[in-house]
C-alpha cells in the first residue's frame, strides 16, 4: 500500500522553468556536436578496428570467418618480433638520447640564463617545431647521405667517410632532432618552478654542485622529466617519418607494417588492426603507468 | 667565499646549450644554402643560383597539392575553432554524470598515435560507404584539430577571472550576451593561437591525409613525401625555404598574441 503520497508539484513560474530548461539545454548545445564528432570519427572507428582484430586474416573484399585471436598470435610470429623490438628500441633510444641532450638546455635556460632572456631562448629553441616534420627529416638525408654534407665536411679534413643514411644512426639521430625540442619544452616548465633557495640551503650546508643536483634538483623535477619522458616515448613509439626516411628499408617499424597492411601490398586488414591495437595499448601502458608513478612521486614532494 | 667570487668563467651548461642550438638550427641553414645551389646532384657548392625557386612556380601539381593542404587547413582550423571553443567552455563551466569520461576521450586525439587514427579513420569511411575526397580529409583533421584548440583554451579558461561572467548576468545580460561580450573577448587570444597551432599540425600531416584523401586530393606533406623517398630534391629544398618562412611568421603571430593576453592579463 503506498502511503507516500507524492508532495504536490508547485507549478513552476515560467521564468524557473525557462531556468531549468536551459540549465540542462546548454551543456547539450555546447557538447554535444564537439563530443559526436570525436563519437563518430575516433571511438565508433577505433571499435571497429579492435572488431577486426579479432577476425583472422581479414581481407577487403573477402568473406570474413569467424572471430578469433589469429592475428594477434601473428604478432609474434619470427619474422614481426624484430619489427616491435625495433620500434621499442627506437623509442628509448629518442627518449634517453632527447633527455641527455634536453636537460642541460632547460637547466641552463631555466636556472642560468639571465632572466629577461628565458622566454626569448625557450622560444627560440622550440621555433624548429612550427616548421614540417617531413622538412627537417629530409633535412638530414642531405647532409648524412654518402655523397652528403657529413661526408664532403670530413673527407675535407682527412677523415673517413661514414655511410649512416638508411642505417640505425640515422634513425637515432633524426629522432633526437624532431623530439628534443619536446623534451626542453617540459623539462624547462618543470625547472622554472624549481625554488632556487633549495639549491643555495644544499651548497651551504656543504654539498658539492654534483650532490645538489642528484639530491634536489633531480628529485624535485622528477614529475616533469617523467612527463617529457613520456611525451616522447609515445610520439616516437608512433613515428613514421623518420624511420621512413632515414632509416630505410632495413628498418621497418610497426607503424610502417600497420601502414603496409592498408596501403601497402600486402593489405591484410586483420592483422593490421591488431598491430593497431597493440600500439594503442603500449600507449596507454605508458600513460597509466606515468599517472601511477608520476603521482606518487608529485605527493611524496609536497 | 665561494658565493661572493664573481662568475667570469663560462660555464659547461652554456656551451652545451649553443652546440644543442646549433644542432637544431645548422640542418634548416643546410636546406637554405643549399636551395640557392646551382647543381643538382652534388653536395659541393658550384654557384648561385635562383632556378629551383623558379622551377617551383612552375610546378603546377606541387601548386595545387599546396592548394588542397591550404584548403583542408582552412576548412578543418573552422570548424574546429567554434567545436573546440564550445567543448572547452561546455567543460569548463558544466557538471554532468560522464564529464570525467568526456574529458578524457577529448584527450585522446592527443595520445593515439597517428598511424592508429589513420587507420581507424579509413576502415571506418569504407564500412559506412563514404567515399573519400577532399572533405574526408577535412573531417579527419577536425579530430585532432579540435582536440587541440580546446586544449589550449581551456587552459586560458581555467586563469580566468570565475566572476567576470556572472557580474555580466546580474547586470541582466542574457546568457548569449555575457558570452559574447564577456567571455568571448577574453578567450579570443586562446582561441586564435590554437587555431594557429591546429592549423600548422594540420599542414603538417602526412598519415592521416594518406589514409583518407580521395581521388585527384594530394596534400602538400603527401607530395613531398613522395619525392623526397627518391633522394634530394633541390626545388623541394627551395620549398622547404619558403615554408620555413611562412611557419616562422605564424610562430611569431601566435608567440606575439600569448605575449598581448599574458601583458594584459597582468595590468
Amino acid at each position: 500500500m503506498a502511503t507516500s503520497t507524492p508532495p504536490p508539484v508547485p507549478l513552476a513560474e515560467p521564468s524557473r522553468l525557462r531556468h531549468k530548461f536551459s540549465r540542462f539545454i546548454e551543456p547539450l548545445v555546447l557538447l554535444a556536436p564537439p563530443g559526436l564528432w570525436l563519437l563518430l570519427l575516433l571511438i565508433a572507428p577505433t571499435l571497429l578496428i579492435l572488431e577486426l582484430s579479432l577476425i583472422p586474416g581479414f581481407r577487403l573484399g573477402h568473406s570474413a570467418g569467424g572471430y578469433g585471436l589469429g592475428n594477434y598470435l601473428q604478432i609474434f610470429q619470427a619474422i614481426y618480433l624484430p619489427v616491435i623490438w625495433r620500434s621499442l628500441s627506437f623509442a628509448f633510444g629518442a627518449t634517453f638520447s632527447s633527455l641527455i641532450l634536453g636537460f642541460p638546455v632547460a637547466y641552463w635556460i631555466a636556472v642560468m640564463a639571465p632572466a629577461r632572456w628565458r622566454n626569448l631562448l625557450l622560444v627560440a629553441f622550440v621555433l624548429p617545431l612550427w616548421t614540417s616534420s617531413l622538412l627537417r627529416a629530409y633535412a638530414w638525408i642531405a647532409i648524412l647521405r654518402p655523397s652528403g654534407v657529413l661526408n664532403s665536411l670530413l673527407g675535407a679534413i682527412g677523415l673517413p667517410s661514414q655511410d649512416l643514411l638508411n642505417r640505425p644512426p640515422a634513425v637515432f639521430i633524426g629522432m633526437a632532432y624532431s623530439f628534443l625540442p619536446y623534451m626542453v619544452l617540459i623539462l624547462y616548465a618543470s625547472l622554472e618552478k624549481l625554488d632556487k633557495r633549495l639549491l643555495e640551503a644544499s651548497a651551504d650546508l656543504g654539498a658539492t654542485p654534483q650532490q645538489t643536483f642528484w639530491k634536489v634538483t633531480v628529485p624535485q623535477t622528477m614529475p616533469g622529466i617523467a612527463a617529457a619522458c613520456l611525451l616522447v616515448f609515445i610520439s616516437s613509439l608512433g613515428d613514421f617519418v623518420v624511420p621512413e626516411l632515414l632509416g630505410g628499408a632495413a628498418s621497418m617499424t610497426v607503424s610502417r607494417l600497420i601502414y603496409n597492411q592498408f596501403l601497402g601490398a600486402t593489405l591484410n586488414w586483420g592483422f593490421g588492426s591488431s598491430l593497431s591495437m597493440v600500439l594503442i595499448l603500449g600507449v596507454s601502458v605508458a600513460i597509466a603507468l606515468l599517472i601511477k608513478y608520476g603521482d606518487r612521486d608529485g605527493e611524496n614532494l609536497t | 667565499m665561494s658565493e661572493t667570487a664573481p662568475k667570469r668563467n663560462i660555464s659547461w651548461q652554456f656551451l652545451f646549450t649553443l652546440l644543442m642550438f646549433a644542432f637544431m638550427y645548422v640542418p634548416i641553414l643546410i636546406l637554405a644554402i643549399y636551395s640557392f645551389n646551382e647543381s643538382r646532384f652534388s653536395a659541393s657548392w658550384t654557384g648561385f643560383s635562383l632556378k629551383w625557386y623558379a622551377s617551383l612556380l612552375q610546378d603546377t601539381r606541387l601548386l595545387s597539392s599546396l592548394w588542397d593542404t591550404l584548403f583542408v587547413g582552412f576548412f578543418a582550423v573552422s570548424i574546429s575553432a567554434v567545436l573546440g571553443t564550445m567543448m572547452a567552455v561546455g567543460l569548463f563551466k558544466y557538471k554532468f554524470p560522464g564529464k570525467s569520461l568526456y574529458r578524457g576521450i577529448s584527450y585522446l586525439p592527443l595520445i593515439i598515435p597517428d598511424i592508429a587514427i589513420a587507420v581507424a579513420t579509413l576502415v571506418f569511411l569504407v564500412s559506412v560507404g563514404l567515399s573519400r575526397s577532399i572533405w574526408t580529409i577535412v573531417a579527419a583533421h577536425i579530430v585532432f584539430c579540435l582536440a587541440y584548440i580546446a586544449v589550449v583554451i581551456s587552459t586560458r579558461l581555467s586563469s580566468l577571472n570565475p566572476f567576470l561572467e556572472e557580474a555580466a548576468l546580474d547586470l541582466g545580460a542574457t546568457p548569449t550576451q555575457a558570452f559574447i561580450k564577456v567571455l568571448l573577448p577574453e578567450l579570443m587570444p586562446a582561441i586564435l593561437s590554437g587555431c594557429l597551432l591546429a592549423f600548422v599540425l594540420s599542414m603538417d600531416d602526412l598519415l592521416i591525409s594518406s589514409f583518407t584523401a580521395g581521388e585527384g586530393a594530394n596534400t602538400l606533406p603527401m607530395e613531398i613525401f613522395s619525392r623526397v623517398r627518391t633522394g634530394v630534391k633541390p626545388d623541394i629544398n627551395a620549398l622547404s625555404v619558403v615554408l620555413i618562412l611562412f611557419s616562422g611568421v605564424l610562430a611569431f603571430t601566435a608567440e606575439h598574441l600569448r605575449y598581448q593576453s599574458d601583458r594584459k592579463k597582468l595590468s
